[in-house]
């Protein structure tokens, strides 16, 4: 092995404690990079799996009821590959122990078989045996919830009549990776499931024999989505047919790919500012290691060694500490990628979960974390050859320092000299300051985005379900019902207000933008359901005209006076222009809005009503939910508080595993930067500092000096930080916005004081573990050595 | 500086290894100039022990490093052997520091991390026709501590391994920068002893620089700067050895 190789070795041993500091820091960049992209990657690949395997339809479209001989017409559409009719029943359901109102989505499938398209992922039992017809299979998570075996029964209220249901398996479908109750934001596994039954029994239950009210298909390669959509429409609108939707629109599969999106930014995000601030730590460690090694590089210089030769060598010395960092971070990505993922399946209905970790991910990570090594040392490497030897041999000369602007401007009197020392020694090094400076910002800024979710979702479910959404209940009933229908739910004891609401399926359309939601029919001088403007302000709903959610005017580019087209997909499906009004502000779904009355009058229809709003006294809600369930019309409950606590519940852990993740990134790198900071500004100073002790300075005295640069930067960097910060939380919620739902930026004085904390605490660690440095200052060396 | 001038002052004198002329070095020290050697003529002969003697700022290490190629004039020029070094560029001096001259530095700059024979090999893994690093420590008397760090050898030992190192790739000149500035007399006897024997045995041009009078006693010619000027020149016409010095 060559000399110098042989160097390399030895102080890379040498100066092994810090190699490996710096290479955690890698490993932190590079694993979350890995861990973020191959989990993300692992999703992606393991969903089209999932999808591919078991078929999952291409289009989707849901009717009133049709003959089972209209198939054959659909499979003649152009571009239809495979085609199977469903039964799909919502029906309310009694689990035993569990009082509160359920509700459950049938879905019918072919004897002996997992269905021909969507087919389901049996994880336990049994399929359905033809014959038997009170056999189900049940959505995992909703077994599992209710601790629902094989053998155990519950009772469903299928089109008004009750049935006892058997249950003989568990299952998982590709259709329903997000399982959520229709209207609801959160997925809540006590109150709402999925059930497969076999199709006879559902449908002789269900007034479906020789019939069908849902349709899936899948479509072959050359087809226009598009075309078989229109045609498709057009053969199911005599039957109630609601419009036919393609996978990209299907729930599951929408919610999934939200999720998924906003996982790809959090995993571009975190790396970023990891990375870059791993970038800078490099530079400022590997600077110091060659301005120390000044002499030796002078030495190399003078017998012969060329700038590109003494380059090689360092640079070799610093990408050995970043491969060690990428191997380690490579390792530490994929563990915690695998783990990650498996967290994901368990999150979401997944049956399995490939693990996918692409060499590209692997190529970049390790690209850019040498890219940004050399680049550092490169930079230090070029300030300490560029200088002649004979200069470099030669202690530095003093430093140039100057008056600073602050007292320049007058205000010189006011600092002491120790104070000058310090303003002196941050304008004289402005790039180095200022990177400090943003580093720390930047660990400020991280850790306000957990803060920042936990108090975004706060707000979003307070202004929905608080201020918005007051009711205790909503009942849905399986067919619009006249009006008078609400003195029977008034009449029920416990319930004090009740209010009726019309809601149709509709697609909206302005220009050539359209877009397919259910438009509501609210009372107008209504206190249950009442909607806000950007100001949290009651709107009052016009005579005449449609409101519409603010995000769903910016999609559709039309603002108030613009006139609305409004198809309705329901009964005898009239067109209308109606003005828009106004808009309300949502931060979940996209709908429109009228009177009750005007949109009964659209319809052409009587004083009919799709459900109700109740408030229910506390006492006699257990009671209200029995009667509910009891009423054949009412073919669902929704209620919001227990789905939302239940949503909290699974929150918080997810929540809190978030902040303790930015709490701990941002606080390392709090630390790191400080701590580094600290450390190198105490090798670079040493000299200077043991000479002040030795003309009598205090150890306090002295780490004034040190300190009070760091306490400056920190006190411009914590603002500037609360501001990144700001500005990462709204870039988030800016990605995150999407028609399901809006993430608001709404960011508490407590997420502002929590992060200044950790900054503040971290620094305060690492000035604690200086302060006990300063003590062994070596004050006889100071006026022995050369210099 | 004009073609006909500096033709006038190409080298004339065969023997001559470095031929120095008009030599100025300014620094700029933070907003202070420093006058390091104002207008220095000098020739230096092959074979020759040379002395340089100087106070502290006299300018006799900016000369030195200036004959290396290690620091370029601010003015007037510096030919070794044909060869214009202040008109050279970067990678030409280095390509000169490589193949022709040998250093030895007043604190030694040895690399910590590398053993006796380690810190020869770094030079002698780059030069043209070097020794081997075992040879070179043994004309320094240092055959039997060839794994030792510098860390534990003693400075006069370090400062052997430096010479060493200078002498272990057959230097045409070996410049030596107080060499014993940080020994005490008998170690830096020792390492006189050492350049001595080199100077002696391989016939190299060595120019030592020294605030040391003493050591003038030993050289073939002492050249006294003062000032950043040549103030005398004197030609020993009986050499001392480096044990009959008084220090």
């Amino acid at each position: 092995m060559k000399a110098l190789d042989i160097k390399l070795w030895r102080e890379l041993w040498g100066m092994r404690m810090q190699a490996l500091a710096i290479a955690m820091v890698i490993v932190g960049g590079v694993s979350i990079f890995i861990m973020s992209l191959s989990t993300l990657d692992s999703l992606y690949e393991t969903r089209e799996t999932y999808y591919r395997d078991h078929h999952f339809a291409q289009v989707f479209a849901s009717l009133k009821r049709a003959p089972l001989p209209l198939v054959q017409r659909i499979e003649t559409i152009p571009g239809v590959d495979k085609v199977e009719t469903r039964v799909v029943a919502y029906v309310n359901l009694g689990v035993t122990g569990f009082a509160d109102p359920v509700s459950a989505h049938l879905v019918s499938l072919p004897d002996r078989s997992r269905g021909l398209l969507n087919q389901i992922y049996l994880r336990k039992g049994r399929l359905v045996e033809p014959g038997r017809d009170h056999e189900v299979i049940l959505s995992e998570e909703f077994a599992q919830v209710h601790k629902l075996e094989a053998g155990d029964t519950l009772r469903a209220t299928i089109n008004g009549r009750r049935k006892t249901l058997t249950v003989v398996g568990h299952a998982l479908s590709p259709e329903y990776i997000y399982q959520i109750a229709p209207g609801a934001m959160f997925p809540d596994y006590q109150r709402y499931g999925v059930m497969w039954m076999a199709r006879k029994p559902l449908a002789s239950a269900y007034d479906m024999d020789g019939a069908f009210n849902d349709v899936t298909l899948t479509l072959s390669k050359d087809s226009n989505e598009q075309d078989v959509i229109d045609r498709l429409d057009e053969l199911l609108k005599p039957y109630g047919g609601i419009g036919a939707y393609v996978r990209k629109d299907q729930l599951s599969n929408r919610f999934l790919t939200e999720e998924l999106r906003q996982q790809e930014t959090i995993a571009t995000v975190f790396p970023i500012i990891f990375l870059g601030v791993a970038a800078f730590l490099l530079n400022v460690v590997a600077s110091r290691l060659i301005s120390l090694e000044r002499e030796q590089i002078a030495g190399l210089k003078a017998f012969g060694y060329s700038n590109f030769a003494v380059g090689l060598h360092y640079l070799k010395l610093v990408l050995m500490i970043v491969g060690l960092g990428i191997l380690g971070g490579i390792a530490a990505g994929i563990w915690m990628g695998k783990g990650m993922s498996n967290i994901y399946m368990e999150m979401y209905s997944l049956p399995f979960m490939i693990y996918v970790l692409k060499p590209k991910v692997i190529v970049a990570a390790a690209v850019f974390s040498m890219l940004v090594a050399i680049l550092g040392t490169l930079y230090a490497v070029r300030q300490a050859a560029k200088l002649p030897p004979a200069q470099a041999m030669r202690p530095e000369p003093p430093a140039l320092y100057h008056a600073t602007l602050v007292e320049r401007l007058g205000l010189q009197r006011w600092f002491s000299q120790p104070t000058r020392m310090i303003l002196r020694h941050i304008e004289r090094r402005p790039l180095k300051s200022l990177l400090t400076t943003l580093g720390i910002a930047m660990a400020c800024g991280v850790m306000m985005i957990g803060g920042f979710q936990e108090g975004a979702i706060d707000h979003m479910v307070e202004v929905q379900y608080s201020m918005s959404q007051r009711e205790d209940l909503i009942a849905i009933y399986t067919e619009p019902t006249s009006l008078r229908s609400l003195y029977s739910l008034l009449s029920l004891q416990g319930v004090e207000h009740v209010e009726g609401f019309r809601e149709v399926s509709a697609k909206l359309q302005f220009e050539h933008r359209f877009y397919r939601t259910s438009l509501q029919g609210l009372q107008p001088d209504g206190e249950l359901k009442r909607l806000l403007d950007t100001d949290l302000k009651v709107v009052d709903l016009p005579q005449q005209g449609v409101i519409l959610t603010d995000h769903l005017t910016e999609l559709l580019h039309i603002k108030p006076g613009d006139m609305l087209t409004i198809e309705v997909l329901e009964g005898n499906r009239p067109t209308v222009q109606v003005p828009l009004i106004g808009t309300t502000k949502e931060f979940i779904g996209l709908n429109a809005y009228m009177q009750r009355e005007a949109l009964n009058r659209l319809l052409k229809e009587g004083n009919a009503i799709s459900g109700a709003l109740l408030t229910v006294d506390e006492r006699y809600q257990r009671e209200v939910y029995g009667d509910l369930k009891d009423m054949p019309r009412i073919a669902g409950v929704v209620e919001h508080k227990s789905a939302i606590q239940a949503f909290y519940d699974t929150l918080a852990e997810t929540v809190l595993y978030f902040t303790f993740v930015t709490t701990l990134l941002g606080g390392s790198i709090a630390f790191g930067v400080v701590y580094n900071n600290m450390r190198i500004a105490l090798s670079e100073r040493n000299r200077e500092l043991a000479s002040l002790r030795v003309l009598g300075f205090e150890r306090r005295e002295v780490a004034y000096i040190l300190l009070g640069e760091l306490g400056i930067l920190i006190m411009v960097a914590i603002p500037l930080g609360l501001f990144i910060g700001y500005g990462l939380c709204a870039y988030l919620a800016f990605q995150f916005n999407n028609d399901l739902y809006r993430i608001p930026l709404v960011l508490g004085m407590n997420v502002y004081a929590f992060a200044a904390l950790v900054v503040i605490i971290s620094s305060l660690i690492s000035a604690l573990m200086i302060w006990r440095n300063l003590a062994h200052l070596d004050m006889v060396a100071v006026l022995k050595t050369k210099e | 500086m004009s073609q006909d001038k500096q033709a006038t002052h190409e080298p004339r004198d065969e023997a001559a290894v470095f031929h120095v002329h008009g030599v100025t070095k300014v620094y700029q020290m933070g907003e202070v100039q420093v006058h390091a050697l104002r207008g220095v003529d000098l020739d230096l002969y092959r074979g020759e022990f040379t002395v340089l003697l100087g106070a502290s700022g006299s300018g006799k290490s900016t000369l030195l490093n200036i004959l290396g190629g290690l620091d370029t004039p601010t003015d007037g020029h510096v030919f070794y052997g044909g060869r214009d070094l202040t008109r050279a560029t970067e990678g030409e001096l280095t390509e000169y520091r490589r193949d022709h001259v040998g250093f030895v530095f007043q604190f030694y700059n040895l690399i910590p991390s590398l053993t006796a024979q380690e810190n020869v090999a770094v030079v002698t893994e780059i030069a043209k026709a070097p020794m081997q690093p075992a040879e070179a420590l043994q004309l320094v008397g240092l055959g039997e501590r060839l794994d030792h760090f510098p860390a534990q050898l003693s400075g006069g030992e370090q400062q052997r391994v430096a010479i060493a190192r200078a002498i272990a790739k057959n230097p045409d000149v070996l410049l030596c920068d107080e060499p014993t500035g940080a020994l005490d007399s008998k170690t830096g006897i020792v390492v006189l002893e050492a350049l001595q024997r080199v100077n002696q045995e391989l016939d190299t041009t060595t120019a030592v620089i020294t605030h040391n009078a003493g050591i003038a006693q030993m050289a073939d010619r002492v050249i006294y700067l003062a000032d950043g000027s040549i103030s005398d020149v004197r030609m020993n016409l009986t050499k001392l050895a480096p044990r009959e010095l008084s220090w």
